[in-house]
Order: C-alpha cells, then structure tokens, then sequence
C-alpha cells in the first residue's frame, strides 16, 4: 500500500512498509537528505520536522501515522527567501559541523511559533532536546533572539 | 648544516612515534615541488589548491572540513593572496594524497614542552615537518590545520596570483607590475578587467614564482571574523554530510558488529533479520554481518534482528577487571620519564606533604553524525565517499582490506558531523569497502546506528593518576605525578601508519610533563596498561585527562599551602613562561577573581598549555537547592595570532562544553566484554540548559602560532572541580562528576 504526504507543499508518495519512520521515508526514499539521523530514538533531535505545524521527531513517526502536512528544513526557506531563522542563524554563524542545525531551527521555530519573544529560559526549556556536540548553544541563543526580534518587529 | 634526513630520522626515534626509523632522507627530496593531484575534466588546476574554470574559482583543501572551521581559514588564506571576493568563494575537500601533507603535526612528536620550543629545539621540530612531507601525512588532527596551512597555502596563493599576472601582462604587452588584481580578476591600469579563469591556462604554461605572501598588515580577510563558505548550506538542509550522499542504484545497508574487546566465532542466525520487510540481503565479514536493505531503517532493524553468538570474548571483561589492569602497570616497567627537575625524591621528605589518586573513564567520542561511508567496487578500483580526517589512511586500509593497492582507491572526502578524533580511523571505510566489493557496480551506503557507533569506538583511554607533592612556605617545593593507562599510540601507529611505536609515550603524560611551573621538584612518569579495548585520539588526546589531573593536584598543592590558587600558580609561571602567566592573570582580571565571597556560589579555575595555545578557565557554580548549575565560565587563550577570532572563540567554547560534557556525565563501561552505553540516555552531553554562560578572551601575545580546535577542553574539568571544592568543601578525585555531585542539567 503506497502512503500519499504532503511535505512542503507538495505531495509526494512512497510505497514504504507503514512502519518506516517518517525520517528514513524523507531520507531514504524521497532523498530529502536535509532532516539528519543522529540517534533514532528521540533523545538528539537532530531529526526534527514539523507535523502540522508541530515540532516532532521524525525518527519516531510511522508513515502511516502521519496526521497532517510535513514540513522539513528545506521548505522553510532558501538563500534567496530565507526563514528568519535561517538569516540569523548565518548573521550569528551559529553552524560548526552543522550536522544538528537542521533539528535546532526546526525546534526553533516552533517555539518562536508560540512565543514570538521567549526569554533565555523559555529558550533553554524549548530546545533542550537538540543536542548539540560542536557546543554551539550561545549562539543558538543569540540567534533566536535574534530572529524573534526580526519576526516581531520588536 | 646536519642533513634533514638525519635530524627527521633522530626526531622520531626519540619521539613517541617511530615512524621513519631506518629511512634516511635526502635534503634533494624536501626541496623537490610535489606533485599536482588535480587533474580536473574542465579547467585548469594551478596548483593543489586552486581549480580555476568557467565557473570561477575553486579552492582545494586538503584538510577537513568538521566543524572547527578549516575551510573557512584555510580558503582566507588563499583568497587572502588572491584577492578573490570572499562572498564568491568556493571550497571543495581535495583527493587523498602526499601533496596535502601537514608539516606541523610532525612536531607534535618533540619530548619536550611545547612553550620551551625556541632555538635550536625549534630547527628540530621544522626539521620534523620535513619528514612529515616524505611520508605524505595527511592528516587533520592536533589542532595544525590552520597553523600548516598559513605556510604552505599564502605562499601557493602568492604564487599563483602573480603567475596569473604574468600571463596578463603577456596578454596585454605590458609588465606584471603595472598590474592589480581584485575580486578574481586581473586589473590594468586602463581599466581592462580579465577573470582569472581566462587566464589559467596560459599561466598554466609560466614558471610559478616564488613570492613571499603579505604582510599582515596588508590584509583584508585574515585577521576577521568570516562567514563560512558552508553557513548557507548548513541552515537549509543543502550541505553534504556522508549520510547524504545519494548514487544512482545505490543501496543502503548497516552493520551489526561483533564485541569491540573482540570475539570468536560467530554464529549466525539470519532467520528474523531476513524477515524484515526490506532487507534485501546478509553479508558477512571479519567484523560482523551487514545488513543491505531498501533503506537505512530497515538495514538497521535487520541488523538488531540477527541472532548471534559471538564466541568467547577476550578478557579483561568488565570495567573493574580493567582498571585493576591499570593499577598493576604502576608496578611494572616505567613507559617514560618526560619531567624530572630537581630531586623529587628528597624533596618530598619532611611536613607538607599530601598525596591523592584521580580516575578517569573510558569516553566515546559520540560525533552527532554516526559513523559512516559509501562505496562502489567496479572493475577492480574502489570509490569511497566518506567524512574523514585521513584520507590516505581511509584509501590504504580498504586497499589493504580488499588486495587492491593505494592508487586504485579513490577517497572523496565529504563534510563531517563531528570528528573529534573518531574519524582519523579508517574502519567504516574498510566496512563500506568489504560489503561493495561483494557486490559489483552497486554503490552501498553503510550507515551505523547510534547503538553501533557507541559500542565501536576507538576510545579514550581510562586513567588512574598517582600524584604526590610537598609545599613549604606557602610554595610548591615538589610535585610528583605517576598516570598510567594503556596507550593510544601503542595501538594507533601500528593500526593506521602500519609501524611500530617504540619508546615513551608522549601521547600518555602530555598536559602533565609539559606545563610552564617553575617548580624545583618537578617530575611526571608514565605507566602503560597493556588493555584490549580499542583506543583512539579522543579531543586533545592526553591532555584531555591529565589537565584535570595537574590541575586538581595543583589546587589541592594551592589549599595546602593555605593560598590562593590563582596568586600560587602565577608565582611559579611567572619565571617559566611570561606567556602563560599573563593568560592566567588575565583570567583572573576579567572574571573578578579574588572578589567577595558570596554565599552559594564557587569558583574554580585551571590551565593548560596544549597544542601550542595556552588556555586558562574559570568556572563559576551555583547551589540552587541543594542542586549544582553550572553558571558561568570565563575562557582566555592566547593562540598568538588569531586568524579568525570568529571561529577561534567558537572552538574555545566548543572544547570547553566538549571537556565539560565528560566531566559531568561521560562514562564508558564494561560488562560481559560489552560496552554498556548504547545510545544519547546512557552517554549523553550538556544541552543548552546546563551549559555556562561563557566570556572568551583572545591574547596575541604568543610569537608562536598555536592550535584552537583542542586546547580549550584540558582545562574543562579541572575548573569545574576546583569550582565544586570551592563550593563544597568535597574533593572530585573521579570522573564523571554526576557520580559524587548532583547539577542542574
């Protein structure tokens, strides 16, 4: 049985077992190689898309059992009309390695979703399921201060 | 003049790694240009670095590129020299080859204190690099990329661009001088604009030009804080890691490895893992079973599906067993002896004298990308796709590993998630290299699960430290310190340069016998454990334990003689290092060290001089309930020029949260011969709401260039054990320190 998404506008299908975890159905089977494997079991974050707008780990996410329309890290925003996210996160050089940044703007923007202008708290409390090796986490902060100050006109 | 082949053959004999021993080397062959690797289907390369064609300009680097910014450096370098707009820079990782090597980590084999390199031991250790550049060491590691690159890639930019004006000025019938050159392209004085590109291949044709690179006043990149080449990428989802590279008819596989401690026979049962939906085959190999399936997930559900038994494993099984392994090397031969000042002996008899025993774990270097590689075997040649720290190993062991030789392996090196070390080894290659060989013309991907990568790594090294000192008079008069642990370079030279190491093992006392204390009785000795698990070069090696070694010791010296331990280690740095000694002060400056007590709040800090870059830390920790935050940190470093103070703070952060992580919760054990943490719940690290808010300070004080990717991690625990004493009055002799204390994470 072939599943029918919507990931970024735009809809996709994949004939993989509904068991798959969304993440490996982007990666594997769509090659949508953006969304990173880090752990598989939802402790890094490192795979995080949103679901209906909603921050998830797509590492735990059944095919099958995706609710809504999906959106990666590639349908946020590119060079040309980058998620203010995006913009800060280069302003601020957030990235070492980079291989966690994907998760992190997308945890990101969920929280600034539901709280345009959160504190150093709401911030720490929000994006503690990133882990991140580099240590790139005060200029994560940074950034989405940032970015909050950007989107709200603040 | 004594030849360079007799001092680089003398240098690595008494150095920790022999390496050249019995090869002698003739001045003739160091002054010889290499050989241009590059040979690209459209375009010209000028030289190892440089690919100019209708696109533009393409940078080559022979480093990697995993986070600590080397592609960012190295390509200012070039462009630096080549006036090339930056914003347009293009970057790519260069093929496996000799012409890539790194003169400066060879250095890093001197016995003696980084800091006290200066006349004649100096000579030594660029002799040193000589020799690096015969054996083709291509290697990105021990924090030398940018401190190689600035001699080696100014100079090849230089060259180039004056070549480049030369076939300009031929062009236009004038001379090079009356010639400028700005955002890649030629400029004459009346105006006329040629892109570079245009000219390549005339100047390919001209005799490349020595020509001295320019004064640092001169420069318009170096010297900044740049944005990276990548930062784009890597915010969309664009940038290629080796997880992402994608080959038509490629398939995915993932392995189940047998125990890192080694195994028997395994017996296999393949029935459930075959019933995955999926899985497409089961192939074994000396390591274990691959699993190659449909996709990624259904490779790895096969591989944690196959029923086996491995065999008898070797012992010692258990963590206990091995740390007694490691206790009785105290009683068997000394490895080394690196520091012996004075007569530690005599001086530690009398009153004031404490003595103390510090244990660190085993530690995984848990890179956020697992480890990983993709292959195609084809007509007898091999093509591997990895994120690697050394290609020429990666291309030598899969060659090794499947009969074929060094020039028919191909390595494209691609972005790394994270190296740390855990990429200089070459075993997820190999892996890759023995699956695509079973399979012809189809390209495999062979990506580990987290639980995989965990339980095979090549690990730090556990350590049991002995230490005694004596103080009098508010001084240190002896300081006494025995560490012993099996040896990373034991294993490492034979495994991935394939020679064997002889001698004392510099790479077991480093961050301990090389510190800039004027201490009367000084003396450090090294005892090697002869262990079975895999060791490897975990973020700055040695120093990532024995600077929390030296560093307690010496605030339990400081505490002993009843003073302050900043104002105690500047009284013994000042006379041995004016360097280090204003790095501390300073420290102390910017992180009021000395102010009011305040009620709940401690305060430790430490220093180490590691890869050429002194580093002090203060740490600050809060009681918040009866439970530890880590609050604040300061860093100050003195790296003598700092080349991107962008990306020289970032690394200073990065190697502190890295030293932090293990020292408050990373721990490595045994049982049944099987490494216990499999995945982030049981080997985690600080996320965003545990680490300090930390202030980094950038000294150029230094005439000597030092490293930034390393030395911020030494110092890390020390500080933040010495903070906890302050705090509480309680002594962290053992890591991990969630053992003993409990922190706000």
């Amino acid at each position: 049985m072939a599943f029918t998404l919507t990931i970024n506008g735009v809809r996709r299908e994949t004939d993989a077992p509904g068991d798959t975890p969304l993440l490996w159905v982007l990666r594997d089977e769509l090659g949508m190689t953006g969304t990173k494997f880090g752990c598989g079991v939802a402790s890094c974050g490192a795979c995080t898309v949103h679901v209906g707008g909603e921050a998830v780990r797509s590492c735990q996410v059944a095919v099958a059992d995706v609710w809504d329309e999906v959106t990666t890290i590639e349908g946020i925003g590119d060079p040309a009309a980058p998620h203010p996210l995006q913009a800060a996160w280069v302003r601020h050089q957030v990235p070492q390695c980079g291989y966690c940044q994907s998760g992190q703007i997308m945890q990101a923007a969920a929280l600034l979703a539901e709280t345009p202008l959160p504190t150093d708290a709401q911030i720490d409390d929000w994006m503690a399921g990133n882990l991140c090796r580099c240590g790139s986490y005060s200029r994560i902060r940074a950034a989405i201060h940032d970015a909050a100050r950007d989107m709200t006109g603040a | 003049m004594a030849s360079i082949g007799k001092i680089a053959r003398r240098s690595f004999l008494v150095g920790s790694i022999a390496v050249a021993g019995g090869v002698g080397f003739g001045v003739w062959k160091i002054r010889q240009p290499v050989a241009n690797p590059l040979n690209p289907p459209e375009g010209v390369a000028l030289n190892p670095f440089l690919i100019l064609d209708d696109s533009g300009v393409t940078l080559v680097l022979g480093r990697a590129e995993m986070g600590q910014g080397a592609h960012t450096t190295l390509a200012a370098m070039l462009a630096e020299e080549l006036d090339l707009d930056w914003a347009s820079v293009k970057v790519t990782h260069g093929p496996a080859d000799a012409a890539y090597y790194n003169t400066v980590l060879a250095e890093a084999g001197l016995p003696m204190p980084d800091y006290s390199l200066q006349g004649w031991r100096l000579a030594v250790a660029e002799g040193m690099g000589a020799a690096s550049k015969l054996m083709g060491l291509q290697i990105t590691g021990g924090s030398t990329s940018a401190r190689d690159g600035y001699a080696h890639l100014r100079h090849a930019g230089a060259s180039a661009r004056e070549v480049l004006k030369r076939a300009a000025a031929e062009r236009l019938g004038t001379t090079p001088d009356s010639l400028r050159t700005e955002a890649g392209a030629v400029i004459a004085r009346d105006g006329t604009r040629i892109p570079y590109q245009d000219l390549a291949e005339a100047a390919a044709r001209l005799p490349a030009p020595q020509v001295e690179p320019r004064d640092p006043s001169e420069w318009k990149l170096l010297g900044r804080a740049l944005p990276a080449p990548s930062s784009w990428d890597k915010v969309t989802g664009r940038a290629g890691y080796g997880v992402d590279v994608r080959l038509p008819g490629m398939v995915f596989a993932s392995p189940r490895l047998g125990p890192v401690l080694g195994f028997g026979t395994p017996v296999y049962d393949f029935t459930a893992a075959r019933a995955v939906p999926g899985v497409m085959d089961i192939v074994t190999i000396p390591e274990g079973a691959v699993v190659i399936a449909r996709n990624s997930w259904a490779a790895m559900e096969g591989a944690k599906a196959i029923a086996v038994d491995w065999g008898p494993i070797p012992g010692p099984a258990t963590t206990e067993a091995m740390f007694a392994g490691i206790e009785a090397a105290f009683d068997g031969r000394r490895n080394s002896r690196m520091r012996n000042d004075g007569d530690v002996e005599a001086a530690l008899s009398g009153e004031g004298g404490i003595a103390a025993e510090y244990r660190l774990p085993f530690l995984a270097h848990s890179t956020m990308e697992p480890m990983n590689a993709t292959a195609l075997y084809q007509d007898g040649r091999l093509q591997l796709w990895a994120g690697n720290q050394t290609p020429r190993v990666q291309a030598q062991k899969a060659a090794e590993a499947l009969g074929l030789s060094e020039a028919d392996v191909s390595v494209n090196t691609v972005l790394l998630g994270g190296g740390f070390g855990r990429r200089l080894e070459a075993d997820f290659s190999v892996i890759a290299a023995r699956v695509a060989q079973t399979m012809p013309g189809t390209p495999v991907q062979v990506v580990w699960s987290r639980e995989e990568d965990m339980t095979h790594d090549f690990y730090r090294p556990a350590i049991i430290a002995r230490m005694r000192g004596r103080v009098s008079e508010g001084r240190a008069v002896a300081f006494d310190g025995k560490i012993a642990g099996p040896s990373v370079m034991a294993q490492a030279g034979p495994r991935m340069l394939g020679v064997p190491v002889a001698g004392p093992d510099k790479a077991l006392v480093e961050g301990a016998f090389d510190q800039p204390y004027a201490i009367p009785n000084y003396r450090v000795e090294g005892y090697v454990a002869d262990l079975p698990v895999p060791l490897g070069f975990w973020r700055s090696v040695a120093a990532s334990h024995n600077g929390f070694i030296h560093e307690s010791f010496m605030d339990e010296l400081a505490h002993a003689a009843g003073r302050d331990p900043l104002e105690f280690r500047l009284e013994l740095m000042r006379p041995e290092s004016e360097v280090a000694a204003h790095v501390l002060e300073t420290a102390g400056r910017v992180s009021g060290w000395g102010g009011p007590r305040v009620p709940g709040v401690g305060r430790g800090l430490a220093f180490t001089w590691s890869f050429g870059t002194p580093v002090a830390q203060v740490i600050e920790v809060v009681d918040e309930n009866g439970r530890i935050r880590i609050a604040r940190a300061w860093i100050v470093c003195d790296p003598g020029r700092a080349l991107d103070p962008g990306i020289v703070q970032a690394q200073m952060e990065s190697g502190l949260i890295y030293g932090l992580s293990a020292a408050v919760m990373g721990e490595i054990t045994f049982a049944d011969g099987e490494v216990e943490q499999k995945n982030f719940p049981d080997y985690d690290a600080l996320r965003i709401s545990a680490v300090p808010r930390i202030e980094t300070v950038i000294l150029e004080r230094q005439t000597r260039m030092g490293g930034v990717g390393e030395p911020g991690t030494p110092p890390a625990a020390a500080a933040l054990a010495n903070a906890l004493f302050d705090l509480t009055g309680q002594r962290a002799r053992e890591l991990p320190l969630n053992k003993t204390f409990d922190f706000v994470l």
